[in-house]
């Protein structure tokens, strides 16, 4: 059972309280993109075996969407943070490399 | 005494292949072709004490090329290697696995067979397998315990009755046998069910009645011999580690055990799909989450058939062994660890005891889980992939087992010829052309 702190409320919530949003950071591509573009934005998705970063909401909570930096691997959670963001904060990508030494994942290192 | 005593040693030294208990060790001789399981076997091996049994199948060590190599020694890839060998004649073929044989979803997996899907190319592939697994035992010489004992799948919201119906009408023209049975009619086939709960009451029910199941391990075992005996090799601890290619067509593989070459390639992995298909430069729209499922302690018989309540997630069967066997919902959330969460068994499990209140007493014995691939439309992928000679399965999300042998026939076909008439409509370009075959309420596990 994964256990996760909203950012927004503090709150160190378990998994039933929150409600999973997929993959983080996705680029919306609209009307005007190219058909790959589109493609791999409506479906083709993340999935890596090792570092990951994810939507979440705390919908039993305080009820906001926040991201968090997850392994997938180990179940390993290195951090959340506020949804209002393109990227993951820099705090959260050195904890990353702290404990997984030359991670990336698409054009995050 | 002593010289009857000598007189017995003569005796037996002077038969010792039919009349003393024989040296275990000089039967277990590798043979070109393996001895037939039947009736006559058994009391064969039972006049000598049992210790003439063969391996089942011969665990090999990589050579340097193959014509078509299968990643993957579960159920999905020990059956696309049998029907290139039976099917194509394509013999030449190695199978490789990072595990064990079968240890992966192929043992995971809660058996239940069906095919009562919406869509046509669904019900082409799921029914081409189930009508395969009834005559398994005989094709492969081994018992598989095919169990024809029938599928429902409860309508417990108007919804539900309403998405049943419209399915039992396409598998009436599918010509996949289904009916939309009434409340009264699933009682009478599982009396241990309450039709009146109060949240979810039961309306109907989609019935298969040959749906049902077959035991997980000797589908893989069973391919597996049946592979061996054509002179495959099965290599077990071997994982793959990259895929060797020249421009668009691939090479071979870099495993633990060193580099192999192949003309073909097949990847069958499941969950780690996406893993491969990154070593090979490319994406596939599959994400990978657990799916996890119980055992109870064994009773009594006490269900006869197989029963799937969708709304609440949850769905049940009776083993041979007694135990009542539970599957629930995936995970909503990226995973490879093959490690469920309680919280999904309590949920499951909640769920179940309303419409069987005898289970709230059951003690449960054990829960896994498993990694599946799941795809955007809940069907699967059998495809060519922009590597040439590189060939995917995988996408079976949460209902994989039940299409194994339909799903090697396809992979088969499509490896040896390049196009197989059950698997054109599964490309992994799909997608990209709107063409989905969605089948997120057939599916029949909650995701």
């Amino acid at each position: 059972m994964l256990l996760l702190e909203c950012p927004y409320c503090g709150a160190k919530c378990e998994e039933t309280e929150l409600s999973p949003g997929g993959e983080a950071h996705i680029k919306r591509y609209g009307p005007g993109s190219s058909d790959q573009d589109f493609e791999a934005y409506l479906f083709m998705r993340e999935n890596p075996k090792g570092v990951h970063f994810e939507r979440w909401r705390h919908v039993y909570g305080c009820g906001k969407w926040f991201h968090a930096a997850r392994c997938t691997q180990s179940l390993e959670v290195f951090g959340t943070y506020a949804a209002q963001t393109f990227e993951p904060p820099q705090e959260i990508k050195d904890k990353i490399s702290a404990k997984r030494p030359g991670w990336s994942w698409r054009d995050f290192s | 005494m002593s010289q009857v005593g000598c007189v017995v040693t003569h005796w037996i030294v002077g038969n010792e292949q039919d009349k003393g208990i024989p040296n275990a060790q000089s039967k277990n001789r590798i043979r070109n072709h393996m001895r037939r399981y039947s009736a006559f076997a058994i009391a064969r091996e039972g006049a000598r004490y049992h210790t003439g049994w063969e391996r089942a199948w011969k665990s090999s060590e990589p050579k340097k090329r193959y014509d078509a190599i299968i990643v993957g020694a579960g159920g999905h890839g020990l059956a696309t290697a049998y029907y290139l060998g039976k099917n194509h004649g394509i013999k030449n073929v190695a199978i490789l696995e990072k595990g064990w044989l079968g240890g992966g979803n192929t043992g995971r997996n809660t058996t239940i067979i069906r095919s009562n899907y919406l869509q046509d190319p669904s019900a082409a592939i799921y029914e081409k397998a189930r009508s395969l697994y009834e005559t398994m035992s005989q094709d492969l010489n081994y018992n598989v315990m095919f169990s024809p004992r029938g599928v429902m799948m409860l309508a417990q919201t108007e919804h539900e009755i309403r998405g049943y119906e419209r399915t039992a009408h396409a598998n009436a023209l599918q010509g996949v046998a289904t009916e939309f049975i009434s409340p009264q009619r699933v009682k009478e086939l599982v009396p241990i069910i309450n039709i009146h709960g109060p949240r979810y009451p039961v309306l109907g029910a989609l019935w298969q009645p040959r749906g049902g199941t077959a035991r997980h391990d000797a589908v893989a075992w069973g391919y597996a011999r049946a592979c061996s005996d054509m002179g495959m090799d099965i290599i077990q601890q071997c994982e793959v580690t990259g895929v060797r290619r020249d421009g668009d067509k691939v090479l071979g593989v870099d495993t633990t055990k060193g580099a192999i070459d192949c003309d073909k390639l097949g990847v069958v992995v499941a969950g780690h799909s996406g893993v491969l298909a990154d070593m090979a430069g490319f994406r596939l729209p599959i994400e990978s989450v657990a799916l996890q499922a119980l055992v109870s302690e064994p009773i009594k018989p006490c269900m006869d058939v197989v029963v799937m309540a969708n709304t609440v997630h949850g769905y049940m069967s009776q083993s041979d062994k007694g135990e009542m066997v539970i599957g629930g919902g995936a995970d909503g959330y990226n995973n490879y660890t093959q490690r469920g969460s309680f919280h999904h068994i309590e949920e499951t499990v909640r769920a179940l005891v309303e419409t069987f209140p005898m289970i709230s007493r059951l003690k449960m014995l054990r829960q896994w889980g498993g990694i599946v691939d799941m795809t955007g439309d809940r069907s699967p992928i059998i495809s060519k992939t922009p590597v040439e000679n590189m060939f995917i399965n995988c996408g079976w999300g949460t209902g994989g087992f039940k299409a194994i042998p339909g799903s090697g026939w396809a992979m088969a076909e499509l490896m040896a010829k390049g196009a197989s008439p059950l698997a054109d409509e599964f490309t992994m370009w799909r997608f990209g052309e709107g063409k989905f075959i969605d089948e997120s309420v057939a599916a029949g596990v909650a995701h």
